[in-house]
């Protein structure tokens, strides 16, 4: 008897949960909300939470209402597959997810095997930060999308930078031991070894992500070497602590960086005091002469305190309702088929477009530095007074690279 | 490189010198209760965060002095209310205590202070460099923390050596029954030594929670180390604790700077490695492991010299 009262009382709960399923699209967002990268982890939930309700006043997703289920993984792959899959059984088709590649490479590979086991239940996985390249080269997945630049696409840029910068003699990188800081490291070495062969490599460093609180040995470390440049790929606490640590020790060199932008990071520039010195490669800054950006820009500093980090997770959101209106439906493969090839108006302005092969997202790059500001830039970051400066634009053609994709499609 | 060496020793020291505040609790507790502590760390954590929210409120000064008491009433508390209960059913059921313990104190402070870290400013008083050696600069903050450590210890060891309180903690640590038919409250002296413990964890973390992050899983990170401290220096053993306090701030430290790897020893011998499966564990170097040298040595410690440096008994 017990049995079976356990079993109407199972039945009417999953009944229960795809009823409202019907009425509502979740996205189940995996990412740290809690541990090393809780930080930038809960801006992101933010962020998401935001997009979401503006497509919701607008009427949603093909009339239904859009619902972040938020999902904490602790930046660690095994635990964000039990997220994935508690995601699944309440009836989540979309999980998006960004920070780390190690994540990244696990949820990939767990939709899509799951996607051929449950044909008719496709999942599909929208990655808004996760930029190791491989996850649209050797490991590419026809159920992955990636939005923002990977990992070479922003090395290249920031290498073309670089190549300008005379005052560069000594570099010394600095990045997190995963298979992404590894990317970093190889692809800014082969890169400058080509473009600037007469700058000196004094440093090459690995250290542990998310793990370490003290980066003071480290920062020794780079002085002692001598250099006058550091390039890193560190986000999260990993980057704002680590200039933390350049700040108490006064070591004034040029950062050249991918995500100096993230939660504390600015606090941490102004407290070393480079104006000008960091520099970082994105897909868009607050400070374009843009006025749909601007305008998004004042509404969400109006209602939390931090300023957009993800221009590529609107263009993510939007780039959803826009296939989802093509395919007039919002099951996964439609929406994926529909999202194919796809050419999108960007956040930030300008075309940018799903290229089919692989499914990276090719969009305009932007190198800002951080530092004082004039008329030209009304934003500031983190309350410091100090915001982005745009130094140069990278137009979408310019940022496609060649992949080694073998995209295999359901028939 | 002189710069190198200076600032990783300066650095090491006061890593070693704030994994000591904590060890020395711990050690005392093991010694005198027989029970390895698992919540330790989290007294540490409580430390940084009632450090965070009375500075929040009163300012950081009257925080250095409150957030300890409290965390050390409510260590007294733990030992007087739990373990001695527990205690009737012997170690294991201790330890599960202490490690339930744990869990429980990081998932409150998630549910009061949240996930992600909270903002815990050095205050401005010593938010300056206080010297500046070959061209860097070394912040006030850490010398003041340095200092706090510094003294802490020393009072430890003269209470402990030269009063009255201390010889009879001293007493207990061997011949508790004894000390009980002197006419001494066994009981409470146990109490207090845990209270004393866990308050001196939670100054620990009143003083590092500003210069290193204050998060939930601030204990997580450092349990496991403080663990390999009293292993290295000999379970139960005060100066063992200091010694390998020390000896493993600086052990870390200096690996960081460490760019040697095994392909720069012996690469020139046998160059045809660097290709191969090797490759990996070939080309790694010193600096990427340095988080995994305090176990390194917590396994050669326990298979060479397993009562611990200065430790005395085989455990």
């Amino acid at each position: 008897m017990r049995k079976l009262m356990t079993a109407a009382a199972f039945a009417l709960l999953t009944f229960g949960s795809t009823a409202m399923a019907q009425e509502t699209l979740k996205i189940g967002y995996i990412d740290p909300l809690s541990g090393g990268g809780a930080s930038i982890g809960e801006v992101g939930l933010k962020t998401f939470q935001f997009i979401a309700d503006e497509l919701n006043a607008k009427g949603g997703i093909q009339g239904k209402k859009v619902e972040i289920v938020p999902l904490d993984n602790k930046t660690n792959p095994q635990e964000s597959l039990i997220q994935a899959q508690k995601a699944i059984d309440a009836g989540v088709r979309y999980i998006t997810q960004g920070n780390g590649s190690s994540v990244a490479g696990a949820l990939s590979d767990f939709v899509t095997k799951f996607n051929e086991r449950n044909p008719g239940k496709e999942v599909l996985y929208f990655n808004y930060a996760a930029v190791d390249p491989v996850l649209t080269n050797a490991k590419c997945s026809f159920w992955h999308f990636r939005w923002d630049a990977n990992s070479d696409i922003k090395m290249e840029a920031l290498t073309n930078y670089m190549k300008t910068a005379s005052s560069i003699k000594k570099l010394y990188l600095i990045n997190q031991d995963y298979s992404f800081g590894e990317s970093v490291r190889s692809t800014a070495k082969a890169m400058l070894a080509v473009k600037r062969p007469d700058i000196q490599i004094v440093g090459d460093e690995l250290h542990p992500l998310l793990k370490i609180t003290d980066f003071a040995p480290y920062i020794a470390k780079i002085k002692a070497s001598g250099a006058d440049t550091v390039v890193t790929g560190n986000w999260g606490q990993d980057f704002a602590l680590l200039l933390k640590a350049a700040a108490d020790a006064g070591l004034k060199v040029n950062w050249y960086t991918y995500y100096a932008g993230g939660t504390g990071g600015p606090t941490a520039v102004k407290q070393a005091n480079l104006n000008h010195q960091v520099f970082q490669v994105s897909e868009g800054i607050p400070n374009l002469d843009n006025k749909p950006s601007q305008d998004f820009e004042k509404a969400l500093r109006a209602k939390y305190d931090f300023s957009l980090f993800y221009p590529r997770a609107v263009n993510e959101m939007r780039m959803l309702a826009a296939a989802a209106d093509k395919a007039k439906s919002i099951d996964p493969v439609k929406v994926a088929m529909a999202l194919e090839g796809m050419e999108f108006e960007v956040f930030n302005g300008g075309k940018g477009y799903m290229r089919k092969d692989d499914h990276q997202f090719f969009q305009p790059i932007y190198i800002s530095s951080f530092g004082e500001r004039t008329e030209k830039e009304p934003f500031d970051e983190e309350k410091t007074g100090w915001g982005w400066k745009l130094i140069a634009k990278i137009d979408t053609p310019a940022t496609v690279l060649p992949t080694t994709c073998k995209m295999e499609r359901p028939n | 490189m002189l710069e190198l060496i200076v600032i990783s020793t300066l650095n090491g020291v006061l890593f070693g010198m704030l994994l000591f505040l904590m060890a020395s609790g711990l050690t005392v507790i093991f010694s005198m209760l027989g029970v390895l502590n698992f919540a330790h760390a989290s007294f540490y954590m409580l430390g940084a965060f009632f450090g965070f929210q009375i500075s929040r409120w009163f300012g950081f000064w009257p925080a250095l002095l409150i957030a300890p008491l409290l965390a050390g009433a409510i260590g007294a508390g733990v030992e007087r209310y739990g373990l001695r209960r527990v205690h009737k059913n012997g170690h294991v059921a201790e330890l599960l205590f202490t490690f339930g313990l744990a869990f429980a104190i990081e998932e409150i402070v998630q549910i009061i202070w949240g996930k992600s870290p909270v903002d815990f400013r050095v205050p401005p008083l010593l938010d300056f460099p206080a010297f500046t050696i070959f061209s860097t600069n070394y912040p006030a903050y850490k010398i003041f923390m340095l200092l706090v450590s510094v003294a802490i210890f020393a009072a430890l060891l003269i209470t402990l050596k030269k009063t009255r309180i201390g010889l009879i903690v001293q007493a207990a640590l061997t011949h508790p029954h004894m000390v009980g038919h002197l006419g001494h409250n066994v009981g409470r002296i146990f109490m207090l030594v845990f209270g004393v413990g866990t308050a001196l964890a939670a100054v620990a973390g009143v003083i590092a929670g500003p210069a290193l992050v204050t998060q939930s899983n601030m204990a997580g990170l450092l349990g496991p180390i403080l663990f390999v401290v009293v292993v290295v220096g000999g379970l139960g053993s005060l100066p063992g604790a200091f010694v390998a306090s020390l000896l493993i701030g600086l052990v870390q430290t200096f690996a960081v700077s460490i760019n040697g790897s095994l392909s720069e020893a012996f690469g020139p011998l046998s160059p045809a490695y660097a290709t191969t499966w090797l490759a990996d564990i070939w080309n790694v170097t010193v600096a990427q492991i340095a988080p995994i040298m305090p176990y390194v040595l917590l396994v050669l410690i326990l298979i060479f010299r397993p009562m611990g440096l200065l430790g005395t008994r085989d455990t």
